[in-house]
């Protein structure tokens, strides 16, 4: 079944600006680890979601905080939007010990169960079963609770994710399969890896309820979210959002993106759904001078978290055999 | 104490550890409706519902990521994999992402979850229904093998399994399914990490698990005259270290037997540990006892060449335990 919203999504003056603020302290982080990365500050790998901000915030706006969350390496965003802490955030990309998981996990790991964020994950598809067990448990406690899974389109072709798409379908299970079609598995075009492009297409056939989103659109997509949140609740069953957005960056920092044109790069930010969304609020009535204000508020609160972060220390190379077995249970 | 068949023992396992606490589940292929492929979960449906006990699609992945995902928010799922080379398809599953997950979050989640499979070494079922794979999960950190080889050892590994916080992978032979055992319904825990040491002796410790532990019990008919000490090890990681070594340093010798391929097996693990613990104490080199390199062959008297038979362990203690040596 396809879902075809009737109305036109509409929003309070207040809570338009929390997303607002909400996009923006992605944006403001993402671009900051960038830059930091970029400066040599940050081991490893680092994947960024710039230009995909509206997905993570819509979709967790429509959550609660009991509802959980699993996503990918390109995870910040969908952290930052659940409520995971943005310093703890910062620090865990540092590798330091005031990090959300004690630097053991970094960019591509990084969980908080304070606030129903299952992890980030290495593995390409890896979360989509885990999401599928957290909306299995939702459904035994017989609580309206939700689960959702962040996937890109390079998820779709895992097995897990036909297998997962199947076994919620069929168990009904409270869960929404959120797709970021962003048109790139890692360095690949989407037409490349899958033999349909359109992710609800693939899907349809299970009888899992479908709708196609424009991800760069945070209305559309907190309306869609919420809709399919609400199927949830009432015990409807499972729902998959294709959400079409963009990659500003290429797979992870550092890659040169040979493989995309030029006249694409230039037109990547032609859709650029923070400044859409700053638009839409003036549209109905905000002053660009709050605006202005929110984001003097975020880049000085990510500013401040850097340099809190800097100074903390490094995580505790003593402890680093804990939590190998859960404590209690060490073998 | 009741007399169990094997099966049994697994069975009761689960009904008791349901009936304990409503937060244990099962799911897998035929594990619901049909009862189980040779019938463990018989039962189990009727008596604690569709919402609890579920049959699932052919999907090995996503039935231990299901798992997970429900063990992390407030379950204790336990699955079933029908045969334990059918684990291999669930590796990303296990290795990436539950063994993990404590660790990754810093404590912040555990994975209380016990994948149950079921090994069919020599029941002639060839090469991609017989494996022996403990050696590759007992390698992963954060994971823990048990395996009983008795109705006991695998009502008690299975029960303790259940109660871990941690992810367990519990491997049942299916070459024991029908053997009958008594089991002490009062003393019902197996601690995991705890070995059993099967006979008390002097000359050799024979050391073994799974589906060759009931092979070297046979071997000892053939064996009249050598005292040896037989160890079932029970837990495969963590392995029980103080007993194997206590043994060891008593006999001095030490054959260790497997029905996994010897080559980059637990047996290597464990003879690297005794070598140097017990360096220059050994009257004999430690030997290893295990399949051939070569994936399980089906015909049977290809298989029975293949995997250590009692004959055969009973050989190699003595080689080992030469009246020239037994000084």
């Amino acid at each position: 079944m396809t879902i075809t919203p009737t109305t036109e999504p509409t929003i309070a003056v207040d809570q338009g600006l929390e997303l607002y603020r909400s996009m923006f302290r992605i944006r403001r982080f993402e671009t900051t680890a960038g830059e930091l990365f970029a400066g040599g500050k940050l081991p490893g790998f680092i994947h960024l979601s710039l230009g995909q901000e509206a997905v993570a915030t819509g979709v967790c706006s429509a959550l609660d905080d009991h509802d959980t969350v699993s996503t990918t390496h390109r995870g910040h965003g969908h952290c930052l939007a659940k409520g995971g802490d943005l310093q703890q955030m910062m620090a865990e990309l540092y590798g330091k010990e005031g990090g959300v998981t004690r630097g053991r996990a970094g960019s591509m790991h990084a969980s908080d169960s304070s606030v129903g964020i299952l992890g980030a994950n290495g593995i390409v598809g890896g979360g989509i079963p885990m999401a599928v067990g957290s909306a299995l448990a939702a459904q035994l406690d017989g609580k309206s609770r939700v689960s959702v899974a962040f996937f890109g389109d390079g998820a779709v072709g895992e097995g897990v994710f036909t297998e997962s798409v199947n076994l919620a379908t069929l168990w009904k299970l409270p869960m929404i399969f959120v797709c970021e079609n962003n048109g790139y598995a890692e360095l690949t075009p989407t037409a490349v890896h899958l033999a349909n492009t359109r992710i609800i297409e693939l899907a349809r056939p299970y009888g899992i309820a479908v709708e196609a989103v424009d991800g760069n659109d945070v209305l559309a997509v907190l309306a869609a979210a919420t809709r399919a949140v609400e199927r949830g609740r009432r015990g409807e069953g499972p729902t998959l959002l294709e959400m079409d957005t963009t990659r500003w960056h290429g797979h992870f920092e550092g890659d040169p993106q040979r493989y995309r044109s030029k006249e694409e790069l230039r037109a990547m930010t032609d859709r650029d759904p923070v400044a859409t969304w700053r638009t839409g609020l003036i549209e109905l009535g905000v002053d660009a001078e709050s605006l202005d204000a929110i984001e003097a508020e975020v880049a000085a609160e990510v500013q401040a978290a850097v340099e809190v972060v800097e100074l903390m220390a490094p995580s505790r190379a003593d402890e680093l055999l804990r939590d190998v077995y859960p404590e209690g249970n060490r073998a | 104490m009741t007399a169990l068949k094997y099966w049994q023992a697994v069975n009761t396992a689960m009904r008791e550890e349901m009936e304990r606490d409503p937060k244990v589940i099962l799911f897998g292929e035929d594990v619901a409706a049909p009862g189980g492929s040779f019938g463990a979960s018989k039962g189990l449906l009727d008596a604690f519902g569709p919402e609890r006990v579920r049959d699932t699609p052919i999907s090995e992945a996503t039935i231990v990521g299901t798992a997970l995902g429900a063990a992390m928010t407030g379950y204790r799922p336990i699955v079933e994999i029908m045969f334990f080379d059918f684990v291999a398809v669930a590796m990303d599953q296990i290795v990436n992402q539950a063994a993990k997950v404590s660790y990754m979050s810093a404590g912040g989640y555990a994975a209380p979850m016990v994948i149950r499979t079921i090994c069919a070494a020599g029941r002639r079922t060839g090469p991609q229904h017989s494996q022996n794979l403990e050696a590759l999960f007992a390698h992963i950190p954060g994971l823990k093998v048990v395996w009983g080889s008795t109705p006991a050892d695998v009502r008690g590994l299975l029960k303790a399994a259940i109660r871990d916080d941690g992810p367990v992978l519990a491997i049942e032979s299916l070459v024991e399914w029908s053997s009958r055992g008594e089991v002490d319904e009062a003393e019902d825990i197996v601690p995991i990490g705890s070995a059993a040491v099967r006979t008390q002796g002097d000359d050799i410790t024979v050391l073994s698990w799974g589906g060759a532990a009931p092979k070297t019990v046979r071997a000892l008919e053939e064996l009249g005259d050598v005292s040896v000490e037989l160890i079932d090890l029970r837990t495969i990681s963590p392995w029980d270290r103080d007993t194997v070594l206590a043994s060891v340093e008593k006999t001095g010798r030490l054959l260790i037997v497997h029905d996994a391929v010897v080559d980059f097996g637990v047996g290597a693990e464990i003879a690297a540990t005794v070598g140097r613990e017990l360096f220059g104490r050994l009257r004999s080199p430690i030997e290893r006892l295990g399949a051939l390199r070569a994936p399980a062959p089906f015909a049977p008297h290809l298989e029975d060449a293949y995997l250590p038979q009692p004959s055969d362990i009973a050989a190699a203690v003595r080689d080992l335990v030469r009246p020239s040596d037994n000084t």
